[in-house]
């Protein structure tokens, strides 16, 4: 890839679009082979794959109106990827298409009889209900559509020329799109990933989610980040007192999200109701025990330990890894809360995880990296920019 | 106090703690740290009415050990009161309560964490204390223009316990890197 640091643009936009694109098409292509193989476990893979890519997009989102609600300064030298992030988000919407057609094999409140049966679900029936569900889907996806759009739209509005009122607009988009964000994210959660066991509720799902997508868009950042740097581009604009406040914030959040895990156990342990237990009762058998503690260990002890210290944020190689170790954590996670549903006894790996995983996260690369290099780089007429590049820790 | 014993030893003359020079902006301040510096000055110090970023950068400061005392502490508040819980409830009153293990590490997570922050605090109050402790009487005192390094005075100190002080060589050096209104620093 070229890149002119003059004007923040991208004359030469290299490969990494067109290798996402392949790999994505392939490893789509591959999954969809597994829905005559096997389809109750190709609609599971594809919900793990597909909750993992959006919890993402969603980060974006949060990051770059957080940004602006803020008015943070450090952050205006990166805020270019977090809204390629964003607007990849309305795109990686369309792959919940192929879930549509096996809510069957996904949701057991789908069955009328099974539902009937049962005197809580069929109380349920108001909400958990297929057309009442896609329309729920359809709005959450619409809202975060249009605050990608607006966000957008602004954003290169301003590159032409800055004034107050863009500036202000920035705001004015961001505050209720938060709440809109919030909410969106929450039920989103709620209906496709809570619902996947209908008895069982917990009110503090939303923020799990949400939780683990800010850590993983954080180790995101990081990662373009420092590929960005090896190759020579934006290496002056982008330092490493950013890398180090990336890194800041991806431990504030990896210390979020397991304290929003414990939050959860703690409140049910305590609790010791039945229809509450039941979900750490199904992580706790024989064949989930052995995730559960690399979740445990892995995905929190480990890392908050050692990326607890200033030089494991401020090296390349130490930020690099954990940032890649940051996402298979969040995959562990999201295949620790959905898959116990399918695979009630044990842990069973199927090829359909690693293409469903691979193959969105190709077109998600595919995406970002087209909305990265189609503008420039920064916002170049921000005049937070110059105190940006020049932050100090 | 070691001033006093001085003063007490030759009855005449002054005594000399330091010298001490004024700065225009926080920029000059930065760029005559950084000559104090590679100048090789041991005893010396900026002071500014509010922190400048990328300072200790400029004075050439290494990095605190604050942070490996609070680590330390940290873990012994961690492992301490889980000991105390572990022994409280299930060894010296083993009493089942609400049919949950007498040993429920999950319900002592919380205090656990509250003495790990609570160990945090107090070492780090304490540790900073112990580290700055040659802060609480400073030369610098001596000067009456020096009270305007909490309004809008940009000042670099070098104690007369440096090495390298001379009275009017290290004047000169605070002339030669910008520096104005130079002062001795002189118990009176």
């Amino acid at each position: 890839m070229k890149f002119d640091s003059t004007t923040y643009t991208f004359t030469d936009k290299g490969n990494a679009g067109k290798i996402g694109l392949i790999v994505g098409m392939i490893g789509l292509a591959v999954s969809l082979v597994g829905l005559f193989v096997d389809a109750g476990q190709f609609y599971f893979s594809w919900l793990v794959a597909f909750a993992f890519w959006i919890s993402i997009g969603l980060g974006g989102l949060f990051m770059t109106m957080v940004h602006h609600l803020t008015s943070a300064v450090w952050s205006v030298a990166v805020r270019r990827i977090g809204e390629a992030v964003m607007n990849a988000l309305p795109w990686m919407t369309l792959l919940a298409i192929p879930l549509l057609f096996g809510l069957d094999k996904l949701f057991i409140w789908t069955d009328t009889d099974h539902v009937a049966a049962d005197a809580i679900l069929s109380m349920k029936v108001g909400y958990l209900n297929v057309p009442f569900f896609i329309v729920r889907t359809v709005i959450y996806f619409a809202v975060w559509a249009l605050l990608a759009f607006l966000l957008k739209r602004n954003s290169l509005a301003q590159d032409k020329e800055w004034t107050e009122e863009r500036a202000r607009k920035f705001v004015v988009i961001s505050g209720p799109g938060m709440i809109a964000f919030a909410l969106t994210a929450t039920f989103f959660c709620f209906d496709w990933i809570m619902s996947l066991q209908p008895l069982w509720y917990s009110t503090i799902y939303g923020l799990w989610f949400f939780a683990g997508g800010i850590t993983t868009v954080m180790a995101f950042y990081a990662i373009v980040v420092l590929r960005l740097r090896s190759n020579n581009v934006l290496s002056e604009t982008i330092t490493v007192e950013h890398q180090h406040d990336i890194g800041k914030l991806l431990f504030a959040f990896l210390v979020f999200w397991g304290y929003m895990h414990l939050s959860q156990y703690l409140l049910i342990w305590y609790a010791n109701l039945p229809e509450e237990t039941a979900f750490y009762k199904d992580r706790w058998g024989a064949g989930w025990t052995t995730m559960s503690w690399i979740l445990m260990i892995g995905g929190f002890v480990m890392p908050f330990i050692l990326l607890m210290g200033r030089s494991a944020k401020r090296s390349d190689a130490s930020l690099m890894t954990f940032a890649v170790w940051m996402f298979v954590v969040h995959w562990v996670d999201l295949y620790w809360n959905i898959m116990p549903v399918f695979h009630t006894e044990t842990v069973v790996l199927s090829w359909m995880d690693l293409t469903t995983l691979v193959g969105m996260g190709g077109i998600f690369v595919w995406l970002f990296w087209m909305k990265f290099t189609n503008h420039p780089a920064v916002p170049i007429t921000d005049p937070k920019l110059d105190a940006s590049i020049k932050m100090v820790n | 106090m070691a001033a006093n014993e001085a003063v007490a030893g030759t009855a005449h003359a002054p005594v000399v703690h330091g010298a001490l020079a004024q700065f225009k902006d926080p920029a000059d301040l930065m760029h005559a740290a950084e000559k104090m510096r590679d100048a090789g000055f041991k005893k010396w110090d900026t002071h500014s009415p509010f922190p400048i970023h990328g300072m200790d950068g400029a004075m050439g400061e290494k990095r605190s050990k604050l942070p490996w005392v609070v680590a330390f502490f940290a873990f012994v508040g961690f492992a301490g009161a889980l000991t105390l819980q572990w022994w409280t409830s299930a060894e010296a009153y083993p009493l089942v309560l609400s049919g949950k293990p007498l040993f429920s590490h999950v319900a002592f997570f919380p205090i656990t964490f509250a003495f790990a922050v609570l160990f945090s605090v107090l070492s780090t109050v304490i540790g900073l204390t112990f580290f700055i402790k040659q802060a609480y009487h400073h030369p610098v005192f001596f000067s009456d223009n020096f009270d305007r390094a909490s309004d809008d005075g940009f000042f670099i100190s070098v104690e007369a316990k440096d090495p390298q002080f001379d009275a009017q060589k290290t004047q000169d050096f605070l002339r030669s890197i910008g520096g104005t209104n130079i002062e001795l620093l002189e118990e009176k």
